[in-house]
């Protein structure tokens, strides 16, 4: 028993976690906002040399052969800055759902997992719990499904409808599009598994971020609570404030835990990875929401403006909330497998499969 | 990260629970908050000790097995899933026996941690004053040095245990002209000493499970003091600390309520839903638990590798405080009429022990630092806020 991230997961986290601070700045992000694409190919292939778009590509097809538990925590630092471009979605959704295709899909794999690893193809990935498609508009590739089928769609086969989100960065798509005997990777009952995977690792990568999200809006609202002062003091000296901040730090405290418990469970193929899976996002979601309320309140006035950096973050975990899975789903989830006949539940079953 | 037990944790848990099966008595003791139910915890502390199951964490020569701290987890998981008592010395056992193993004189851990050990000698802690609870700096109890000897003059409140307990720790102002934080020295005095009064107080339920303790002109020898003279606040505060808080709330106890609480749902599940926020409290009490164990086996892991807690630790109290309390209310809910029910009354049915349990979980958030303070220390400790 060790729950604990080894050393070479540690040391590329704390890399990651310092190139993602320097380069992907507020300021980069408002500047993407005036951009017709919203996306940066300069970042991405920064992303690409430093070897994150390759983690999850199995080494025999140009990959660094890595699992989900390995970038849990880089998906977390994604969160933290707020990234715009699609990279959590790519290692943690498309890469694995690619992946996982069969045999007689091989050519099909060779011809896209290596230039996603290298960064020269990007790949969006629908879903029957979204009914948007996230950054279709900068796809090669669109994996979707119809009714439990998986097909893949070049993007010259699709027409997209931009649904503005109250999150600037986001680009949500209504995609048209024909399903065909050509396009077709895997049929409904071998789809069925493919969608359920890709509905735990979806969420999996919303809860990542939201962990992220609640962090960093902490720490904005702690350093604007030194700078504004009133009676003549910071307001961060007073009770009440300090007190909405530390109900923030214990919710992402024991949100963590669960985060990195789903990760394992995804990354080993384990039967209880579903109940985990929502564990985490509600843990990271409940964490992020409550950030962003306290987060405006400690910000006052300011809070509510354009201008101050906060609402970055705060619409990104308002927007993340429902993506694979309201609460109200995965609560569900979580109620059925507790109700469950046989279920086994209490004192020295948290880690029985 | 592997999540897997290893082949030597599997056998000591069943080892555990083999010994469990055999040795909890099948009738629930009465409540140590009783002077037949003390008895009885006293004589099972014993029995505990017998089979060397009294304190896993301890060294071998002092009836331990020295586990660590993961198998302490395993340990408490048994122990709660065999309903096993209470733990009647929880304030020798986990709170002043690792601090006397980390700051006691050979002499000291020769005399004390034994008899402790046993059972045969109970403690009661002595934090409080009338006018020191949430600022426990502001003790004023005095402890004179007059030749080899302590004398101590003052009064503490809210000691837990105290009313048959043979002994109580605390801290004590040693010197007069001293404030706050300084000054203070950490001593252990016996409850039957010339000049010791304890007076009980009764709780919520009834039952006096703490009392106050008045001091008039009491003679201690030097050779109890832990830690030195003027280290009473440095003692305490280790006392205090994350792993001592561990073995007093361990994960098992919340899991085995909110599987309790499953089970109570489950049963009455049609009743219930007639509120849906119900059946969503039972989930989410859950699910807590879950993410508290979590939690705890991910610190736990850390430490056993060598690592060092953190001050994010003091978030621990607030989250098991409250989802006690937040389990507590929705089994009341549940119950729904009969909540307010005692076991004993010819109606109640099969309440169980919800409205015990719920009474207690209201002292949860106001004990060992209340819920406030913890929320002060996080803000400025773990955040780093500015200071009042």
């Amino acid at each position: 028993m060790d729950f604990t991230f080894n050393e070479d997961q540690l040391v590329f986290h704390d890399s990651v976690k310092s190139f993602l601070t320097n380069e992907v700045t507020p300021e980069r992000i408002r500047e993407q906002w005036t951009t017709e694409s919203g996306r940066s190919s300069d970042l991405w292939d920064q992303l690409a040399e430093l070897g994150l778009t390759a983690m999850t590509v199995p080494e025999a097809f140009g990959g660094l052969g890595m699992n989900e538990l390995d970038f849990i925590l880089l998906a977390e630092e994604c969160g933290y800055v707020a990234l715009a471009e699609p990279l959590v979605d790519t290692v943690l959704v498309a890469v694995p759902l690619i992946n996982s295709l069969g045999n007689e899909q091989k050519h099909f794999k060779e011809s896209w997992l290596p230039r996603i690893a290298e960064g020269k193809a990007t790949v969006a990935v629908g879903h029957q719990n979204n009914p948007l498609v996230a950054d279709a508009h900068i796809a090669d590739l669109l994996l979707l499904p119809n009714g439990n089928e998986v097909h893949a769609v070049p993007s010259e086969q699709v027409e997209l409808l931009l649904n503005e989100s109250v999150d600037p960065s986001r680009k949500l798509y209504k995609v048209t599009w024909t399903p065909s005997a050509e396009t077709l990777v895997a049929n409904e009952e071998e789809g069925k598994k493919l969608w359920e995977a890709t509905l735990n690792r979806g969420a999996l990568a919303a809860a990542a971020q939201q962990l992220g999200l609640a962090r960093r809006i902490v720490d904005l609202s702690v350093d604007y609570t030194y700078e504004r002062k009133q009676f003549g003091k910071p307001v961060g000296s007073f009770q009440a404030v300090k007190h909405h901040m530390a109900n923030v730090a214990v919710k992402i405290e024991f949100a963590k835990a669960p985060l990195y418990r789903a990760a394992y469970d995804i990354a080993e193929g384990l039967s209880t990875a579903g109940r985990s899976v929502s564990h985490a996002k509600l843990a990271t979601s409940e964490a992020a929401l409550l950030g962003a309320k306290n987060g405006i309140q400690v910000h006052g006035a300011m809070g509510y403006t354009w201008e101050v950096d906060l609402h970055i973050f705060m619409k990104r975990a308002w927007a993340l909330d429902a993506s694979y899975g309201s609460q109200g789903f995965h609560k569900k989830r979580v109620k059925d497998s507790l109700l469950a006949e046989g279920a086994l539940l209490g004192a020295g079953n948290s880690f029985v499969n | 990260m592997d999540l897997n037990y290893t082949d030597s944790q599997k056998a000591f848990r069943e080892e555990v629970r083999s010994w469990l099966q055999a040795n909890v008595p099948s009738e629930p003791l009465k409540s140590f908050d009783t002077s037949e139910g003390f008895r009885q915890h006293r004589e099972w502390e014993a029995k505990l000790n017998d089979g060397r199951w009294g304190m896993v964490t301890w060294p071998e020569e002092l009836g331990g097995r020295g586990c660590d701290l993961i198998e302490w987890l395993i340990f408490e998981e048994e122990y709660y899933r065999a309903n096993a008592p209470a733990r009647v010395n929880q304030n020798g056992i986990f709170l002043l026996g690792p601090t006397l193993m980390e700051y006691g004189t050979e002499e000291q851990k020769a005399r004390f941690l034994p008899m402790m050990a046993t059972g045969e000698e109970v403690w009661a802690q002595g934090w409080s004053e009338p006018g020191a609870g949430s600022d426990m700096a502001a003790i004023r109890s005095k402890a004179e040095k007059v030749g080899d000897h302590y004398v101590i003059n003052g009064q503490k409140t809210w000691s837990t245990r105290a009313v048959w307990a043979d002994w109580t720790f605390g801290i004590f102002r040693t010197d007069p002209d001293s404030s706050r934080h300084k000054g203070l020295t950490f001593i252990l005095v016996p409850l039957d000493a010339e000049g010791v009064t304890v007076r009980p107080i009764e709780q919520l339920d009834g039952l006096p499970g703490f009392a106050e303790i008045f001091f008039d002109n009491v003679k201690v020898p030097a050779e109890n003091v832990l830690g030195g003279e003027g280290m009473g606040w440095h003692v305490a505060m280790s006392t205090a600390g994350f792993e001592r808080g561990l073995m007093l709330r361990s994960p098992a106890r919340f899991q085995e309520t909110a599987r309790r609480l499953v089970e109570l749902y489950k049963a009455n599940q049609e009743e219930a839903d007639i509120d849906p926020v119900i059946g969503d409290a039972v989930i989410k009490a859950y699910l807590d638990a879950e993410a508290y164990t979590q939690t705890t086996y991910m610190t736990a892991s850390r430490l056993v590798k060598g690592g060092k807690i953190g001050p994010e630790s003091s978030t621990n109290k607030i989250f098991w405080s409250e989802l006690d309390q937040k389990m507590h209310e929705t089994a009341m809910s549940i119950l729904n009429a009969r909540a307010e029910l005692w076991p004993h009354a010819p109606q109640a049915g099969e309440v169980g022990k919800w409205l015990d349990g719920f009474l207690f979980s209201q002292a949860g958030p106001i004990y060992a630092g209340t819920n406030e303070i913890q929320r002060n220390i996080i803000a400025e400790r773990m955040l780093g806020m500015p200071r009042a």
